[in-house]
Formats: structure tokens, C-alpha cells, sequence
């Protein structure tokens, strides 16, 4: 009997973990505004990135400002390694990253260890 | 609350639950144990919790999602089981967050040093500055300080920015900023760096760059971006990581039911083998293995004036089988010098430097300057004439005088018969001869030859040891080509190569082998580009920023056999380092999930989270050791 529940239990729980972690739908992406030749943009960091998907315009500056409320020490770290950038962001405040992006394409941005991300996708 | 803090408070309380995983009865027994554990989860375990409910949240999961799953499921079990009066396992869930909190607490101090290079390189900008204003000198903090400022510093104070030497002479110390261990002298006319020490003697300079545009900050820049490049062999860790957490979860669940429902064991003992699953597997080395090494390396680098751009750049480091070289200013010092006098030598150059004071000729400045420390007085020409493609005429203390080529003489019809024999030996030595006469008459030759650089031939050996072959590749004649190359010991010569050809000269040698590239990155862009390996010799004030994939900031060519080796060994630290990480990661996974059970050997959760701290801190130690490789 034992067994038999502990099966049922196992298989919902894969099933939720699966659904929950790989079955992530597309995030929209969100402009940043624009204003006197640069754009800017805040992202919320707790428990990922939020918005995941940030669109730029190519060839204006760009300021992305990160806003850590989640104290793990797993965000503690940004990485852009396209732009060049790793910035580590103190929890509590806001910190702005200034990138230049020249290149239309799709760039990830991660935390230090890679798991979380998020992209910037430039036009 | 401090990591530091947390970490303290933790293991203050799992001490005396060590006691009963040897077998000692703790008074109060499971009560007190569960006394003892309920704080090392509470406050030691914070973080983990929080961070991974916010993850959680965000359907996303992390190195907190596993040590939150892998604590909490031994802790709450233990509570359950203290109501069910059976074993409990507070010990476990207590060891676990304080060992993962001491790697971590291992982790940040050996990553800030790991990352100290950059800081010790900002660090050495000066504060403040001394600035002329009206002749008398002003102390102003750096930031005052604009381009074209007149600049004065002492004898021991820091040159405060890039700038030209106008006045005074003096040794500067350079060392911090190029590598260059010896002092290098200063006259008017040279170019300081700064954050450089001065020596000996005051200076006034002119500031000819401030803020970002200095080299130091452009060293900085470069240092900054590399270290945060990836290499292309981590690209597979990378999308581990990001499937990594929910694979383990589901491993674990696939444990639990195998050892309970497969091979019928206890609840507990099942739960236990799926709790270490969990543990072992947080990645935190295989996050750590790449950028702990390409910073230790490239800071490592940057220490010694070698600047190595990106993480891509120590993957096309290895397996080098051509060094090619430029030969201008690479091999040799780039500005031409006189090799030998023929004739009466004072004569000669009195007479030469008379006419050649007026001339704006390159070989001009070559003359003078061996004149010079020849200390031959003379006195300039008159009646000075240029001969276009041939030489100059002109009177000489009121007698007649030429200096040219041989075009000159049978202009002027004056026999060379008298120097003939020298005059052949020197051309075919690859030099280029100038030939002095005076009242109609050949009176000697001045021979002028771009020599190699100092080190140049030690530098050729040291490639030859260590299995690279040297190739110079040159726009310049055969002959003048050999000569340099018999002088330094390189074998192998490409001659008259147009500036366009270059890269098409490296593409035919790229099909035996890989090929590194050594040019000055000014016009040899195209080659530098084209070679599996670019390394720019820097002029030592501006960096050509945009070419080539190693910069080397002296002009010693020694740097690019220790250019190459520092990749090397860089490069194959990641591998090591990754290599590691897998192993302890992925061959962890089966040995905690109890697959070698039959062999008597398990892994408790405890322990597995002490494998895994461990895992994190070797990997960065071993990044560590980079700094004391011989190169």
C-alpha cells in the first residue's frame, strides 16, 4: 500500500516538476523607453529576472537597472558576457549597467553560475 | 546577517550533534537534538529558503532549491519522526547548511583573491597631480587634470597621467603597469605613463591622455572584458546549468522509489539516499571552474604586461604550430641605425651629419644621433641641396660634399673603386650603404641597417625549445630579410611580401598547421586577423585595442613564448577544472544515490554535502595555482 502511494506521490510530483520548470511559456518582451539618446530599462532581480525579455533599440545606449530584492547569493552576480559586463549587485539597491548595443541579435544575460537568465533582444 | 555570521551561529550548534553521529547520547536525547537543529536551519538555512521560494516563484530553480530541498526534507522527516518516535535525522539537515555555508564562506574569500588583479590595477592610480598654472605648480586631484596641462612631478611621486616628457630627465619605474622589471630613462620628447613611479629626477610633462583614455584604464577595460568572456569549452557547462536543478530533482525522486518501492528498504533509508542526491548535485564547481581560472590567468597576465583578450583566445593558444613574425618592429627595433663607418670614421661622419643636419630623410636621424654619441662636433652645410632618390650636395667647412647612393657618384662622377670591395660586403649583408664624398673624392660609407631587438635571438631559441616554428614574414628585400633572420636564428623567411599579401601568405601555412601571428597591429590588422592567434606588440603607450587576441604591452618578444604558455596552462586549468566538477557532480550522483551500496560503500547526506563545499573550494584553489606556474 505504502508503495503504491509513494509511486502515485513520485509520479505527480515529476510531473509537476517538469511542468512547472520546462513548460515555461514565451515571456514577452518589454521595451525600454527612450528618452534624449538613451534608453533605459529596470529589472527586478528576485528569483530571476523580471521582465525576463527586454527589447533595445540598436545603436542607443542603453542603461539597465538592476533592482536586487532577493537576497540569495545566487544572483548576487550579472553577467553580459557579449557587452563585456559582470557587476555584482549589492542586495537592496539599484544598480545600472551602460551598454552599448551596436549588433541586432539576441543577447542572454545570466547570473554568475548561469542559471538564472534572461535575454535582451536588440533591434 | 554575514554569511561569516551565519556560519558561526551554525556551527556552534551542530558541534554537539556531531557527538551523537558517533554514537554518544546527547542528555535529552532527540528533543535536544531537534533543540540544537531548529536554529542551524532557521538562521543558518535563511537564505537558502528564501532564495529558493523566489526562485520557485518564478518557476526557476537554483543552487538554493536544492540545499532548501535537501535540508528541509531531512529536517521535516526528522520532526515527523520525532512525533512517530522512530530514528530521526536532525544531525544531517543541521551538518549540511553549516558545511555549505563554510564553502561558501571558502568560495567568496578565494574568489576575491582570485579577482584582485583588477583591483590592484585601479588601485595604482595616483590622487592628486601637480599642475603648472602661470609657472608656479598647483596640487589639484586627479580628475581636475585636463589634456594639454603642463604637469610637474618629483623625484618618488606618481606620474599622474599619460603625457610627454618636456623637461628634466629621469628614471621611471614602469613595472606595475607594463610589466618592465628595469627602469626605463626619460628625456624630453618620451612618453610617459600613468600611475608609473618616478625615479630619479623631476619632470614636467605635458598630459596628452586623462580618464578612461590613459593606458592603465584601457588595460583595465581590456582585463575586465576578458575575465568576463567565457570560453568556448564551457559553453557545454552552460546549458547544463540551466536544466540542471529540475533533472536532479527527478533523479532523486527515481532514487527514493528504487530503494523503497523496487528494492523494499526503509522510508528512512530511502529518503536518506534521495537526500544526498540532492546534495552532491548543486553545481556550484562546475559555475566556478571557468571564471575562477580565466581570471587568475588573465590577471596573471596583465601583471606581466600580457594581455589576453578573451577566453577564446587561450582555446587557439594551444596546439601552435607556426609563430610568424613581422619583422619591423617586431623582430627589429623599427628605426634604422648606423651599423658600421668605413674610411676615416670622424670624417666621414663629420662630413655626413654636416649635410644630412638639414635633411629630413630617415636615414638623417640615424646619422645624427650616431654622431652624436660618437661626440663628432661639426657644422651645418651650406649651399645644401637635395637630390631627389639620391642624396644631398652642399659645402662642408667650404669644400664640396655628397652623401648619397651610388646614383649620386655617377652623377657626380666620383669613383667608387677605392670602397668597392666593403661597399658589396655591406649590400650583401643587407644594409643599406651611404656613400660620402668630399673635393670629388669617395672618402667612405656609412652603413645603416634596422637592427634586431636585444632579445630577439634568445627569444627565437626559447620558441625553437619549446616546438613552435619561427617564420619571418617581411615586405623588405631578400637579402636585407636573410641577414636579419641569420642574426636572430629564425630559419625560415618569407621576403617582399606586399602588406596585402600577408594574411594570404598566413592562410597558405594555416593548411599544416595553426599559426600565431606577431606584428606591431597597426598595419598588420589583416594578418593578425587571419591567424589562428593574433598577438599585438604594443608600443608600450597606446594598445591596438581592436587587434589581435593577445596584446602584449612591452616590446619584448620574449612575452610571446610566455604569452603562449600562460594560454596554455590557463587553458588547460579549465579543462582540469571542469573535469573535476563533472566528476564530482555526475560521479557523485551515483555513488550518493547508493549504486555502490553492494560494495559496503554509501554517502550520507552530511557527507555529501561536504564533497560538495569541498568540490567548489578545490576548484577555485586549484584556479589559484595558476599564479605560481612557472612560465
Amino acid at each position: 500500500m505504502d508503495k503504491i502511494l509513494s509511486l502515485i506521490i513520485s509520479v505527480l510530483a515529476a510531473a509537476f516538476i517538469v511542468w512547472w520548470f520546462f513548460g515555461r511559456r514565451k515571456a514577452a518582451a518589454v521595451v525600454a523607453n527612450e528618452s534624449h539618446g538613451m534608453q533605459q530599462i529596470e529589472i527586478t532581480v528576485d528569483g530571476g529576472y523580471q521582465p525576463q525579455v527586454i527589447q533595445l533599440k540598436a545603436g542607443v545606449p542603453a542603461k539597465l537597472v538592476f533592482d536586487r530584492k532577493d537576497p540569495s547569493s545566487c544572483l548576487e552576480e550579472v553577467l553580459l558576457p557579449d557587452f563585456g559586463v559582470a557587476k555584482s549587485l549589492p542586495v537592496g539597491e539599484k544598480t545600472t549597467v551602460e551598454i552599448k548595443p551596436d549588433k541586432p541579435g539576441q543577447y542572454k544575460y545570466t547570473c554568475g553560475m548561469q542559471m538564472f537568465s534572461g535575454q535582451v533582444v536588440v533591434k | 546577517m554575514s554569511t561569516r555570521m551565519r556560519f558561526l551561529i551554525s556551527l556552534i550548534f551542530s558541534v554537539p550533534l556531531v557527538a551523537s553521529m558517533v554514537g554518544l547520547m546527547l542528555p535529552g536525547d532527540k528533543l535536544t537534538m531537534w533543540a540544537l537543529a531548529t536554529p542551524v536551519v532557521l538562521i543558518g538555512g535563511y537564505p537558502f529558503f528564501v532564495g529558493a521560494w523566489s526562485a520557485f516563484r518564478h518557476r526557476q530553480a537554483s543552487m538554493d532549491t536544492l540545499v532548501a530541498l535537501g535540508t528541509g526534507v531531512a529536517y521535516l522527516y526528522s520532526v515527523y519522526a520525532l512525533g512517530a518516535n522512530a530514528d530521526v535525522y536532525f544531525e544531517i539537515a543541521a551538518l549540511l547548511i553549516t558545511f555549505i555555508l563554510l564553502g561558501k564562506l571558502f568560495e567568496d574569500l578565494t574568489r576575491n583573491r582570485a579577482n584582485s588583479a583588477i583591483e590592484k590595477l585601479v588601485g595604482l592610480q595616483a590622487k592628486t597631480a601637480t599642475v603648472m598654472q602661470g609657472g608656479t605648480p598647483v596640487q589639484v586631484p586627479l580628475e581636475a587634470v585636463k589634456v594639454g596641462d603642463h604637469l610637474l612631478v618629483h623625484p618618488g611621486e606618481k606620474i599622474p597621467v599619460d603625457g610627454l616628457v618636456r623637461t628634466g630627465s629621469s628614471t621611471v619605474d614602469e613595472s606595475m603597469v607594463t610589466g618592465e622589471s628595469l627602469p626605463v630613462t626619460k628625456k624630453p620628447g618620451d612618453p610617459v605613463i600613468g600611475s608609473t613611479i618616478n625615479q630619479t629626477g623631476s619632470l614636467t610633462f605635458v598630459a596628452t591622455a586623462i580618464g578612461t583614455q590613459t593606458l592603465l584604464s584601457q588595460i583595465v577595460e581590456l582585463v575586465r572584458r576578458a575575465q568576463t568572456s567565457r570560453a568556448p569549452i564551457q559553453k557545454v557547462a552552460d546549458q547544463v546549468s540551466a536544466v540542471f536543478v529540475p533533472v536532479v530533482l527527478l533523479l532523486a525522486i527515481t532514487t527514493f522509489n528504487v530503494w523503497f518501492v523496487l528494492l523494499g528498504h526503509s522510508l528512512e533509508s530511502s529518503l536518506l539516499f534521495a537526500v544526498a542526491v540532492i546534495v552532491i548535485a548543486c553545481p556550484c564547481a562546475l559555475g566556478l571552474a571557468t571564471p575562477t581560472a580565466l581570471m587568475v590567468g588573465t590577471g596573471r597576465g596583465a601583471s606581466l604586461g600580457i594581455l589576453i583578450k578573451s577566453g577564446e583566445v587561450l582555446e587557439a593558444a594551444t596546439d601552435i604550430k607556426y609563430v610568424v613574425f613581422d619583422k619591423t618592429g617586431t623582430i627589429t627595433q623599427g628605426k634604422p641605425v648606423v651599423t658600421d663607418v668605413v674610411g676615416d670614421a670622424p670624417r666621414v661622419l663629420r662630413a655626413a651629419a654636416a649635410l644630412e643636419a638639414a635633411s629630413e630623410h630617415p636615414l638623417a636621424g640615424a646619422i645624427l644621433s650616431h654622431t652624436a654619441a660618437q661626440s663628432v662636433s661639426f657644422e651645418s652645410a651650406t649651399k645644401f641641396k637635395a637630390v631627389q632618390g639620391k642624396g644631398v650636395l652642399g659645402q662642408v667647412d667650404a669644400t664640396p660634399s655628397a652623401i648619397g647612393n651610388r646614383a649620386l657618384m655617377e652623377q657626380s662622377k666620383i669613383s667608387i673603386a677605392a670602397f668597392q670591395s666593403q661597399l658589396t660586403d655591406l649590400e650583401q649583408q643587407g644594409k643599406t650603404v651611404m656613400l660620402v664624398a668630399q673635393d670629388a673624392e669617395l672618402i667612405g660609407l656609412i652603413a645603416v641597417q634596422d637592427t634586431p631587438k636585444p632579445m630577439a635571438k634568445e627569444a627565437i631559441a626559447e620558441h625553437t625549445r619549446s616546438g613552435y616554428e619561427s617564420v619571418m614574414l617581411t615586405g623588405d628585400n631578400h637579402a636585407t630579410a636573410q641577414a636579419i633572420a641569420r642574426a636572430v636564428g629564425i630559419d625560415r623567411v618569407v621576403a617582399e611580401v606586399l602588406p596585402t599579401d600577408k594574411a594570404r601568405h598566413i592562410k597558405e601555412l594555416q593548411t599544416r598547421g595553426r599559426v600565431t601571428f606577431v606584428g606591431d597591429g597597426i598595419n598588420d590588422a589583416p594578418a593578425l586577423a587571419q591567424a589562428d592567434l593574433g598577438i599585438a606588440m604594443g608600443s608600450g603607450t597606446d594598445i591596438a585595442m581592436e587587434a589581435g587576441g593577445i596584446v602584449l604591452v612591452k616590446n619584448d618578444l620574449r612575452d610571446v613564448v610566455r604569452a603562449l604558455r600562460l594560454s596554455r596552462k590557463t587553458f588547460a586549468r579549465i579543462k582540469l577544472n571542469l573535469f573535476w566538477a563533472f566528476i564530482y557532480n555526475l560521479a557523485g550522483i551515483p555513488v550518493a544515490a547508493g549504486v555502490l551500496v553492494p560494495l559496503g560503500l554509501t554517502l550520507s547526506p552530511a557527507l555529501a554535502g561536504l564533497a560538495m563545499a569541498f568540490s567548489s573550494v578545490s576548484v577555485v584553489t586549484s584556479s589559484l595555482l595558476l599564479r605560481y606556474s612557472r612560465l
